[in-house]
């Protein structure tokens, strides 16, 4: 996907006016954020596992060498391939080659924000293959050429509406000439459509929640069983996943599962969980003939070698996102890439630079919800304001900024002078404001009085105040 | 220098007064004050304050965030306790300005001024051990806890339980009280149609629960808030929590002009 970041500003605005998003993203409130509020009351140990998957987590990055070492060793050992990508350009090459050695007309994708991020189906289509979504909000973001704007419920921003006009349109060429308006029917009309394309599928590429070091096994959490139907019927099984999904023990996988429903969706384990392990046995009733892996860096070692490493603890449940008010508010196009929310505003600078997502960073209050709710406790609030400082010292933020902020601390570092400036402004704009109580606008600060008053000062400061009572 | 070891009757307390309280609402540092010396404490407000420096931290200035957090422990580390009518001032001396000398040699007194540093309110009901103020209020109040208060320092039911002791005064919580009201610091000017639109929905929010007044602890929020309000006409009093408590919101409240 082409980014966007570089808009923010104006995408914001854009999705801010957009009565239909808005009406979808409400829902985010009363549906995941509930569901995970309520999870979060029904289990007395919610505090203990997150303290202990940090734990295991920073754990494996301290090893993550070791373990994806083991993990590879494991996986060429049940009989599977292992293929290392350090950028995505060389991730795209790998997963279009293997396409090409197995003599594949049709892919099939199960989601994978892997996948998103090295722009799979772009490459696949050039190079020739048909590739199909699965996932249902995927296929539906497919049909309507659109990036997710979530990473677990990547069509959330759609309404049913526009899905009903968005299959009647497109599944025409297919037979179906109704124009459906029930919500199962609708589920029922895709399911359809996209059983064929699993009959017909050469290659099934799926994401991986974790990929465990002890065994070789990948998992993957679904709640539409796509997943599985992805990566047990075509011959050809790709998976692709990011070196920071290793974890070590099948154990360690159980703890962070029972983490990741619950913060992401409200449940407390999804509907489908399943565990894959390299290519169809002799024994085997169904499975893969090939089985490969496609491990991707992807900027990440740098992380691990910096202060953002606590972001490769992220297990993808969305929950940061979900509880974000500006996300909450302006949607997860607004910021332009693939990973929306605080997560995505750690990771697309990383991933594009920070002159594409120099917004990111800082469209965020600090709130801090988002570090309250992450199951892995990323200080998310502090690696954005570590990207700032990484712009600051780039100078990469306005020079408007970076003089205004350089004279108020130089003033402030004098109080004296401080004291005697504040005190005449504000005895200033005391008897400018002094009937009204408030300005409808101000020199200066034309971003706060463009969507509220600002009101007016008491009277002289405090300071001067205070000095001339204890004088008397 | 204090004695430390006579001023275990009266502990001394130096008021970080915050610049917004500062420049903008004078009142709410002599209500502190006042709350204060009702407790027992001996109040000092040091001269040598301006700003605790957030508004360079939350930009990525280490340098001059330093700077001001030095002034800062200059001017308070002498008290028995440094006490803000702020849970964001707070939050800053409390939890940031020890991870920003993580590496100094500065750490310790660091550590020491952030082990004795507590929003005000917190510090009456938690530090003073005091239930109940004795305040008059008529109206029907809605709290907004700013998210620095709760989710930095835990301040959530201290507040609460003081204005549960307050005469006349009824509270009737808003819907979605950990959600941010949108001001943020710089947020709020950088990006204010995101802004905005949080804190229209506060004060819809607010609305919503019928209060005539809304309190809060921090003056970012409140005058955001209140600014939010006018602008769109409602006529709800916005006042900081000390106020009420200190007996003092007789004056005009945020952004109200004299009659």
């Amino acid at each position: 996907m082409h980014p966007r970041s570089k808009f923010f500003e104006a995408n914001a605005t854009q999705a801010l006016r957009q009565p239909s998003l808005q009406a979808a993203l409400k829902q985010l409130e009363q549906g995941f954020v509930a569901g995970r509020a309520a999870c979060y009351e029904a289990l007395p140990e919610f505090e203990a596992l997150r303290d202990r998957a940090e734990e295991v987590l920073n754990h494996t990055l301290e090893n993550l060498d070791a373990y994806l070492l083991e993990y590879e060793a494991r996986v060429i050992e049940t009989g599977g391939q292992v293929h290392w990508a350090s950028t995505a350009d060389e991730a795209r090459r790998i997963v279009v080659d293997i396409c090409n050695q197995a003599g594949a007309g049709n892919v099939i994708r199960g989601k994978s924000m892997i996948g998103e991020e090295v722009g799979i189906n772009d490459a696949l289509e050039k190079a020739g293959f048909e590739v199909t979504e699965t996932d249902l909000g995927e296929y539906i973001l497919q049909l309507a050429e659109e990036p997710p704007s979530h990473i677990v419920a990547p069509a959330i921003h759609k309404t049913k509406d526009e899905i009903s006009d968005l299959f009647h349109s497109r599944h025409r060429e297919l037979g179906y000439h109704e124009r459906l308006t029930e919500r199962s029917a609708l589920v029922a009309e895709a399911r359809q459509v996209l059983r064929e394309k699993f009959q017909q599928a050469d290659v099934g590429i799926t994401g991986a929640n974790f990929l465990i070091a002890e065994t070789g096994s990948n998992v993957i959490v679904t709640n539409e069983g796509n997943g599985d139907l992805s990566s047990t019927l075509p011959r050809v099984q790709i998976v692709t996943a990011a070196i920071d999904k290793v974890v070590p023990t099948l154990e360690d996988a159980s703890l962070l599962l029972r983490l990741l429903g619950r913060s992401a969706t409200g449940q407390e384990i999804t509907a489908y969980t399943t565990f894959t392990t390299g290519p169809r046995r002799q024994t085997d009733a169904d499975g893969p003939a090939e089985y490969h892996v496609v491990i991707l860096d992807n900027h990440r070692s740098e992380m691990l070698a910096g202060e953002l490493r606590p972001m490769l603890r992220c297990i993808r449940c969305g929950a940061c996102m979900n509880h974000c008010p500006v996300y909450g508010r302006v949607g997860g196009h607004a910021y332009g890439w693939i990973y929306p929310g605080p997560m995505g505003s750690v990771l697309t600078p990383v991933m594009l630079g920070l002159d594409e997502a120099g917004h990111l960073p800082n469209a965020c209050s600090l709130n801090g919800r988002c570090a309250t709710v992450c199951p892995v406790k990323i200080p998310l609030p502090q690696l954005l304001r570590t990207l700032r400082g990484r712009q600051h010292r780039r100078r990469l933020n306005s020079r408007t900024a970076r003089m205004g902020l350089s004279i108020w601390a130089w003033i402030a570092l004098r109080p004296r002078l401080y004291q005697s400036i504040t005190r005449l402004a504000m005895s200033i704009m005391a008897l400018l404001g002094r009937r009204q109580g408030r300005f409808r606008r101000m020199p200066l600060a034309g971003g706060w009085t463009r969507v509220r008053d600002l009101p007016a000062p008491q009277g002289s400061t405090f300071q001067a105040q205070w000095r001339q009572r204890r004088q008397q | 220098m204090t004695d430390r070891g006579t001023s275990a009757e009266k502990p001394r307390v130096g008021l970080f007064v915050t610049c917004l309280v500062d420049l903008y609402r004078p009142s709410v540092g002599f209500a502190a004050i006042k709350l204060l010396k009702q407790a027992g404490c001996e109040v000092d407000v040091p001269q040598l304050q301006t700003c605790c420096g957030q508004p360079a931290y939350n930009s990525g200035d280490d340098e001059h965030t330093r700077a001001l957090a030095l002034q800062v422990l200059q001017a308070f580390e002498d008290y028995d306790y440094v006490v803000a009518p702020s849970g964001s001032c707070l939050g800053m001396i409390r939890c940031h300005y020890p991870d920003l000398f993580a590496q100094h040699e500065l750490l310790a007194r660091f550590q020491a001024l952030s082990a004795k540093s507590h929003e005000l309110i917190s510090f009456l009901v938690d530090v003073l051990g005091i239930d109940q103020i004795k305040a008059s209020y008529t109206g029907q109040v809605t709290y907004h806890d700013s998210c620095s208060g709760l989710r930095e320092l835990g301040i959530s039911a201290q507040p609460r339980q003081l204005l549960a002791g307050v005469d006349g005064l009824s509270l009737t919580e808003l819907e979605g009280r950990e959600v941010c009201c949108g001001f943020g610091g710089t947020f709020c000017v950088k990006y204010p149609e995101i802004s905005g639109r949080m804190a229209a929905d506060k004060v819809a929010a607010a609305a919503a629960t019928g209060a005539d007044t809304l309190l809060a602890g921090d003056m970012g929020c409140l005058l955001n808030l209140a600014g939010k309000m006018r602008r769109e006409g409602v006529d709800t009093r916005v006042y900081h929590i000390a106020e009420v408590l200190a007996d003092m919101a007789d004056a005009e409240s945020i952004g109200e002009g004299k009659a």
